[in-house]
Order: structure tokens, then sequence, then C-alpha cells
């Protein structure tokens, strides 16, 4: 038995964790303990890795584990502060942000494998592809947190030509890999690495803030495919196995929202949605808006016997999960059945409103999916759609010239009432003019809705001091 | 304006035109509502209970004498000569087969609005009366039928024997047939309803009635709601599925009414096919009768001992939920006609539904109305669509479509196995098996994901986020080399691959804690 058997022992144990740790992840009850597996399995993983590095370092040992104790500090350190003060609204920027993270350390170890390993194709190909889609990830990860906390215009860049001028990124990256097959210099390598680096960049750049989620679970599946193209060259089985699990659940998780859209995932990722139907559709039909307060919208829940709550990405940009947890303890308290219901994509991550959600101590088990509450909404007295926009769009289904036409949504208006919490008469991302707006059983509150939830809160509580 | 209620004279009627709630709707639609006294002691509402909701009680002559007069059944030629000049009359009037009280209405000119002739439209649904009385007519064709069946309708298993339940047929899905079937189901019967229409087999179903297919004796979907006249064959092939039904019912409950007129279902002969003991009720007793032994608002035993019963009375045998119904469709016209809610009535001869049940209006008789179009059925849809032949076209074009698509698939996916082949068999073994690793973890992460509930998207993205840190393990071992380029690249990229992993662990963990179950 030696070293190096005995880590590759490790890590197969690591690698069963991993998927073990993916399986946990399916059910709430369970996805602690997957959570957890997933730690023991990185541990096991470095510790063999850092043993294993020691062993064939080429300087003295003492240096080597200096460096790595340095690694571990840093990563420690920034990570968990990052991770303890993240709020979760702001989870989808750190998940890309730490997107870019693997990208950039996937093209310096393919610049290394370059640089340390002997020249033969199958190798070259391997550390070629790893750079490529490493560089990808980097710079399209940067792009998309940059949209997504709001440090670039979220409207898609539009360049001319713009699915050429990917195509020709790709077309170009395949000649210079011709010839760095043929140099094995490391100029092809850069000039690559550039062209790869502006080639995502435009991808992400290209697509509205909207298809955001698509984008940043598409960026997490690039991120495992660039850990597999780093396992091949490094003829590291874990890598392999690692990158290939997060690279189809990335690609699983954009399918579903795609799916969930009813867009073709291509589209989504060539970019440039609403820029052609979304001029004409926001001069659409517009109509009279009828306007209420929040004492009204609290006398109306405190007579409704069903409410569902339909949240969007408003209500995590007002921060507005807090007060609304308490409404619904409050009106539950008083024997009203509240419910949620979370369309696939609202929010800018998949699951992004469930983990709000759960932050604020609702239940998990009356936040439902789309499919589960949609029956429900003609038996449903009041819904309250709070910073929601286009997955409530009533011409997704009625309106074939709709952009939004054929996507599924939460069938609000089928309920006797609909409240619109919204700060103003603006269009979604999709800019496209929502006429549940201008149905007879909705009615807009206006304002932020974090202050108009705790207003109405307030109003329900003092009735409830009354009526005591 | 006043609106009257008097008492209703027809002989054996129980019910009345407005109920004490209704009363109190009406006087909110801007109304003053004079009742006549002891009008709503047959249905159960007191006069104490009328003066209660606001109503005054009056004589027979005021009743009649109001601006509106609002009553169950055609007023009598003397009731006429009571009314006031400009009176608007509200009842049913059966105006196809009265001229004659069309007639003496208009020499007084009154308006009359007949509740029996309110078009089949969505909209009118409110005020629809005749919906309203064959839903309580069919509730109560079952009750009777109860009440002369030597049975009971749900089956048993005692400890002094087994009985089975009753077989109930019914004869039509309409309103009445509908309400009979639910009513018959949740006493416990094996329902059985036939229909010529076939698009009713869901409702049917739907009441928990078992739908009788009988191709043959079926027609296309209708257009109108209303079944048409059968062909010679269907009709024969129908009289057959009822002889047959019949012989093995309990109890055959008949709704057949087309238009005023009763077709036979049930003949003599189809009567003396059936059990002894059991009951025939005929909903359309008023029209003639389905059976051809039924005496109208009577009940009869055959000689072989089948017991049909012809009432035509079955809604004023319920007055209570009849009145509290019919007072409220009487709302519902109200509204329709006082568009202000300041007790004005106006009546607005443009709208379909309200013209469409003007039978007398400023010395004219006004029926029959112009013909309305009927929203009962998606006809008029498909008749503007494409037609059938367009849409198989299309449909077939699109098959092709996909065809073309998935062969065209195939063949990349070949093209592309192939390529992979010959690749795979340049590269040397070490190479392949890495690979083969890394298809089959790609097909178990697939199936893993799978899984995975749309809760938890995001946690399971920090997650492989944190997991595909890994490629730390990669920087770690080329940490160590002896060149200071390659030992400083290394150094980074373990520096952010490790952020990735404590960063990404933590903050999964961070929101797994958050989700709770409701205590």
């Amino acid at each position: 038995m030696t070293l190096t058997s005995l880590a590759q022992a490790t890590y197969v144990v690591a690698a069963v964790l991993f998927v073990l740790s993916l399986a946990g992840l399916a059910k709430e009850e369970t996805a602690r303990r997957g959570n957890i597996l997933g730690m023991v399995g990185m541990g096991l993983a470095l510790a063999a890795t850092v043993v294993l590095s020691l062993d064939q370092s080429e300087r003295p040992v003492l240096v080597t584990a200096l460096l790595i104790a340095m690694v571990f500090a840093i990563g420690a350190s920034i990570g968990t502060w990052r991770a303890r003060t993240v709020e979760m609204t702001q989870m989808p920027e750190l998940i890309a942000m730490l997107h870019s993270f693997v990208g950039a350390a996937a093209v310096l170890v393919g610049f290394n494998s370059h640089l340390t390993e002997e020249a033969d194709p199958v190798h070259q190909i391997e550390v070629f592809l790893g750079i490529l889609i490493g560089a990808v990830t980097l710079t399209g990860s940067i792009v998309a947190y940059l949209k997504l906390s709001a440090r670039m215009k979220s409207r898609p860049l539009t360049l001319p030509g713009r699915n050429w001028l990917n195509l020709g990124a790709l077309v170009a990256s395949a000649g210079l890999l011709a010839w760095y097959l043929a140099s094995d210099s490391i100029v092809p390598l850069a000039i690559m690495t550039a062209i790869a680096l502006l080639l995502g960049f435009h991808l992400v750049a290209a697509i509205g803030g909207g298809d955001m989620p698509v984008v940043v679970s598409m960026l997490n599946s690039y991120s495992g495919w660039a850990a597999a193209a780093a396992g091949l060259m490094l003829s590291n089985d874990l890598l392999i196995v690692t990158g290939a699990l997060v690279g189809s659940s990335g690609a699983i998780l954009s399918y579903l929202m795609c799916k969930a859209m009813n867009r073709a995932f291509l589209s989504v990722i060539l970019g440039g949605f609403g820029t052609e139907g979304g001029t004409t559709a926001s001069e659409g039909p517009q109509g009279e808006h009828r306007e209420v307060k929040a004492p009204e919208v609290a006398s109306l829940l405190a007579g409704a016997s069903s409410v569902v709550i339909v949240p969007g990405y408003g209500m995590a940009v007002a921060k507005a999960q807090y007060p609304v947890a308490d409404l619904v303890s409050t009106l539950r308290h008083q024997g009203v059945t509240v419910r949620f219901g979370v369309h696939p994509v609202a929010g800018r991550l998949p699951g992004h409103m469930n983990v709000l959600l759960a932050e604020a101590k609702v239940p998990y088990d009356i936040v439902l999916e789309m499919d589960e509450i949609n029956e429900d909404f003609p038996e449903t007295d009041v819904v309250l759609v709070i910073g929601a926009n286009d997955v409530v769009n009533p011409s997704a289904l009625e309106d074939p010239g709709s952009p939004l036409a054929g996507m599924p949504v939460l069938e609000v208006w089928k309920a006797g009432q609909c409240i619109v919490f919204k700060r103003s008469m603006a269009t979604g991302y999709a800019g496209v003019q929502n006429p549940l707006f201008f149905r007879d059983n909705s009615a807009m509150l206006f304002g932020d809705a974090k202050t108009q939830v705790e207003a109405i809160l307030t109003e329900l509580r003092s009735r409830d001091g009354a009526a005591v | 304006m006043r609106i009257g209620v008097p008492a209703e004279t027809r002989a054996g009627e129980r019910l009345v035109a407005a109920s004490p709630a209704s009363v109190a709707q009406l006087i909110k639609l801007g109304y003053q509502v004079d009742v006549e006294k002891g009008a709503g002691t047959s249905a159960s509402f007191l006069d104490e209970q009328y003066e209660a909701s606001g109503a005054t009680l009056v004589d027979t002559e005021a009743a009649w004498s109001a601006d509106v007069v609002t009553c169950v059944n055609a007023p009598t030629q003397e009731q006429v000569w009571g009314l006031r000049e400009n009176t608007t009359v509200v009842s049913m009037m059966s105006p196809q087969s009265n001229p004659e009280l069309l007639a003496a209405l208009n020499e007084r000119d009154a308006t009359a609005l007949a509740l029996d002739a309110v078009p089949r439209v969505s909209r009118a649904q409110a005020i629809d009366v005749l919906s309203t009385l064959s839903n309580v007519a069919g509730y109560r064709a079952v009750i009777e039928a109860a009440e002369q069946y030597g049975g009971m309708f749900t089956g048993q298993v005692t400890a002094a024997g087994k009985t089975a339940p009753a077989t109930v047929f019914i004869i039509g899905a309409g309103v009445a047939g509908l309400a009979a079937i639910g009513a018959a189901s949740s006493l416990g019967a094996q329902v059985r309803a036939f229909d010529v229409r076939p698009e009713v087999a869901e409702q049917i179903e739907s009441m928990g009635g078992t739908f009788v297919h009988a191709p043959e004796a079926q027609q296309e979907i209708s257009a109108d709601g209303y079944a048409k006249p059968l062909t010679e064959e269907q009709q024969a092939a129908a009289m057959r599925v009822y002889a047959a039904e019949a012989a093995k019912a309990d109890v055959v409950i008949t709704t057949a009414l087309v238009r005023g007129t009763a077709p036979t279902t049930i003949t003599a002969h189809v009567v003396a096919g059936m059990r002894p003991g059991s009951v025939i009720v005929d909903l359309a007793a008023s029209g003639g009768g389905n059976c051809e032994l039924t005496v109208p608002g009577e009940t009869v035993v055959s000689d072989n001992g089948v017991t049909i019963v012809g009432y035509t009375d079955l809604t004023s045998r319920m007055p209570r939920h009849t009145s509290t119904l019919f007072g409220t469709n009487i709302v519902h016209l109200m509204e329709l006609l006082t568009p202000g809610k300041d007790g004005v009535l106006v009546l607005d001869l443009e709208d379909p539904v309200q013209r469409g049940m003007t039978v007398a209006h400023a010395g004219e008789i006004m029926w029959p109305p112009p013909p309305v179009s009927v929203s009962a059925a998606p006809a008029p849809a498909a008749a503007q669509g494409p037609t059938e032949e367009e849409l198989a076209e299309k449909a077939r074009a699109e098959a092709e479509a996909a065809a073309r698509k998935a062969r065209r698939r195939n063949w990349l996916y070949g093209a592309g196995a192939v390529a992979a082949l010959v690749l795979l068999s340049f590269a040397d073994s070490a190479t392949v098996q890495h690979l083969t690793v890394f298809a089959l973890a790609v097909i178990v992460g697939f199936y893993v994901i799978s899984n995975v509930k749309h809760s938890l998207h995001t946690p399971l993205m920090s997650q492989t986020n944190a997991i595909s840190g890994i490629i730390l393990v990669g920087a770690l071992l080329q940490i160590g080399s002896d060149d200071a380029v390659v030992s400083t690249l290394a150094f980074i990229a373990a520096a952010v691959a490790s952020i990735n992993i404590f960063g990404g662990f933590l903050v999964t963990y961070r929101m797994l804690g958050m989700f709770r179950k409701d205590a």
C-alpha cells in the first residue's frame, strides 16, 4: 500500500459521499444530512490530497506545508465571513461570485498543467478545453454578479450580429487548438484565453436580468464541466466525478427553469430577450386600475377563509419576507388558511423564494409549487401578489401575441379578490403590460412592500386586540 | 317604485315570488316592497319576517296595483284587470301557448316580462328560473320515488341478511336530470343515466352517475345545448336502450321535455317489462308525460304493480327552498333592470336578455323575440376557427415536421457516436478509463439531481458550487512544484477554490437550517 493508492481509495469514498450528499438534498428532511456528508467527503478528499501533495513536493516539505496552510487560512476566513454575513436576498450574487472563483481556478490549473506536464495530443486537448470553459465561466459569472447586484444594467446588451460573434469566437478557438496541438506553445493558449474571457462576458451581457436564474444555473453547470476537464488533464477521477455531478446538476436546473418559462434553452442562452416583442407589447391594452389602502386589505384578509400569497422578486428587494411571515402567522392564528404559491422562476435563482421564506421561518409545508396550487385559486378568497408580475400575467395564457405566450403562470385572477403589491404601474422584466391589474377583481396597493405589509399587520393586530 | 308580491292563487300552489331575504335585497336596490298578507305562509315565511326585512304588508288589491308586480304563475284575466296601467308584470307566462294572456296584458298597456322566456345565455343564468325549478324538481323526483319504492336506496349488509342497492335509471341529463342523479347517488343508489347528447357524459359522471353509452342512439354535439329531434333509426335505438335499462331498474326518472313537449320514452310495453314494485317518476308530466301510462297530477299503479308518479307540482312540494331561489332570481333580474340602484326600473330593449323576456311593452305584443345567439356550446368557435380538414392537415404537417426533426436528431446522434468512437480508439487506455468514469458520473448526476425538490434548488446550487471547489485538489497537487510561476499560479487557484469550499458549504448549512416544518 502506497500513499498514492491510499489517496485513491480515499477519493473513491469522497466521490460516493458527494453522490449521497446530492441525493440527500432531494428532500427537506434529509437535506441537512446531505450537506454534512458533502463536508465530510470534502474533508477526506482534501486531507488525502494534502498528504499526497506533501509527499510529492519538489521543494522542502515545510515550505509546501506553509503554503497549503496559508491557502486554507485565506479560504476559511474569507469563505466563512461571506457565508455568515450574506443576506438571503443576495444569495444569487454570492453564488455567481463563487462560480467565477471555480472558473479562475480552472484557468490557472490548466496553465499549470501545460507548464508542468509534457505534451501529448490528448492531454493538450484536455488542457485547452479546461481553460476555455474555465475562462468563459470566470467572466460570465462576474457579469452575472454585476447584473444581479445592480452594478451593471440588467438590460440585455445587443451587439449587431451577436450570435455570429459567439460563433466566430468558437471557430477561432478551434483554429487556435490546431495551432496549439502543432506547436505546444503557450501563445495560442493565451490568445484563446483572452477570446474565451471576452466570449463569457458577451454571452452573459446579452442576457436580460429576468433570465438570470437560468444563467446562474448554467454557469453552475460550466463550473462543473471546468472541474471535470481539469480532472481529465490531471488524470484525477475524483475531479472528474465531482465535475460531472455538478455539471449535470446545473444543466438539469437550467433545463427545468427554461421549461417553466416555456422557452427554448438555446434562445435563453443566446440572449436578447425582450428586445423584439417588448416595446410593442408595453403599448398594449391599458385600463383603469383600482387602488386600495392597507386598512381595506386588512379587513379583506380578516374576513377571508382562504388566502394565497404569491411572492416575487419584489418581495426580496423590499426584504418583506419577515413581515410577510408575521402576517401569515397572525392570519393562521385567526383560523385563516394561508398558503404560498411559488412560481418556478420567481426570484433570481431557482428556489430563491423558498429560501427567503424559510429564512423568515415560514413552515415549508405551506409553501406550494405552481402545479400544486393553481387548481385551488377558484376557491381562494384573497390572493396577495407581493412583488411578482410576469409570473401572474394572464396574457401568457390568453394573448397568443404576447412575448410571454405559453408560459405557465399562476392563475391568481381566478380567486375572489386579488391584491397586487407594487411600487408603481411599471412593467415587469419582460417589459409586458399586465392585464391582471385592470381586472375587476384586482386592486393595487402601491408602495414599498415591506411598509405596506407592516401596515396591514398593525391594522390586523389592533382589530384583534379590540375584539378581545 | 313599489314592487308588489301578491299571494299565488293557483290551486295547491305553495310558492311565493319573494323571500324575506330577497325582500331585503330588493329594498337595497331602492325599491319599496309590498307583500300581500299571508303570501309566504305556505312556504313557511311568516308575515312578521317580511316586515322585519322592511316590507309593507298589504291586501290583495294593493299588491296587484304596485308599479312592478312579481309572481310565480301567470296572472289570471281578473288579476290582469286589477293591474294599474303601465305596470310591469314579472312572472312565468308560457308566452308560446298563452296568447290570450298577452293580449289582455297588452290591453292594460302593461310591460310583461316572462321569466320562462329568458334566453339561455350564460350571462342570464342568474335569472333563469327554469333552471332553478328544474333543479328542485329533479331532487324532489328522487324523494317521491324513494317514498313509493318499498326499499332502501342504499345497499346494506346486516346480521339479518343483505339488501341490494336500488338501481335508478334517469333519462335526460338536463338540469333536472343531473339534480336527480346527484340526489339519488347521495342516497346510495346505483345511478345510470342516458341522454341523446353524448357531450353530457362528463357531467353525468361528475354527479356520481354512470353514463349509458349507446352510440347508435346518440346524436352529434348540439349547438345550442338543447337536444334536437332524433332521426328514425336513432329513435328506434333509443327506445331499445330505454326498454333494456328500465327492465333492470328499480326506479326510472324521465325528464325529456323538448321545448315544452314531452316525447314518449316509456311505452306501456316497457312498463309491462318492468319488475313489480318499481317506480317511474315522470318529470315531463306537465307536457303530457314521457310515459304512456302517466296521468298528470296523479300517482297510478300499472297492472303489473309499477307505480307511476305524474305530479306536476314537484317544485311546489319544496316551497321553502324553491321560493328562496326563485326570489333570488327575481333580485338578479331587478339588478339588471335597475342600473342606477335607485329604485327606478329601466328596460333596455337593446339587451338581448331583456328583449328576449319582454313579451309585451308599450302597447305592443313583442312575442316571439328575435333569435338570440346562444353560447351554450363551443360550436360557434369551431365554426369560425379552422375546419376539421384544416386541423387534420395541420396535425399531419406537424407530425411530419416532428418526424423529420427526430430523423435528423437520430442522424446527429449517430454521427456523434461514431466520431466519439473514432476519437476514443486513438486515445490511450488511461484516458478512455477516465472518460468512462466521466460518462457514468454524468448519468448518476442526472438521476440524483432529477429527484431534488424545487424548493431546495438554491441550497442544491450552493452545495454543488461548494463541491466544484474540489478543483482545489488539482491546485494543491501543483503547489509543491519547484517552478515559482507554477507554484504561484497554483497558490492563487487554491486560495480562490478554498473560499468556494468554505463559503459554499457554510452558506448551504445556514440555509438548510432555516427550512422547518410546521410544528
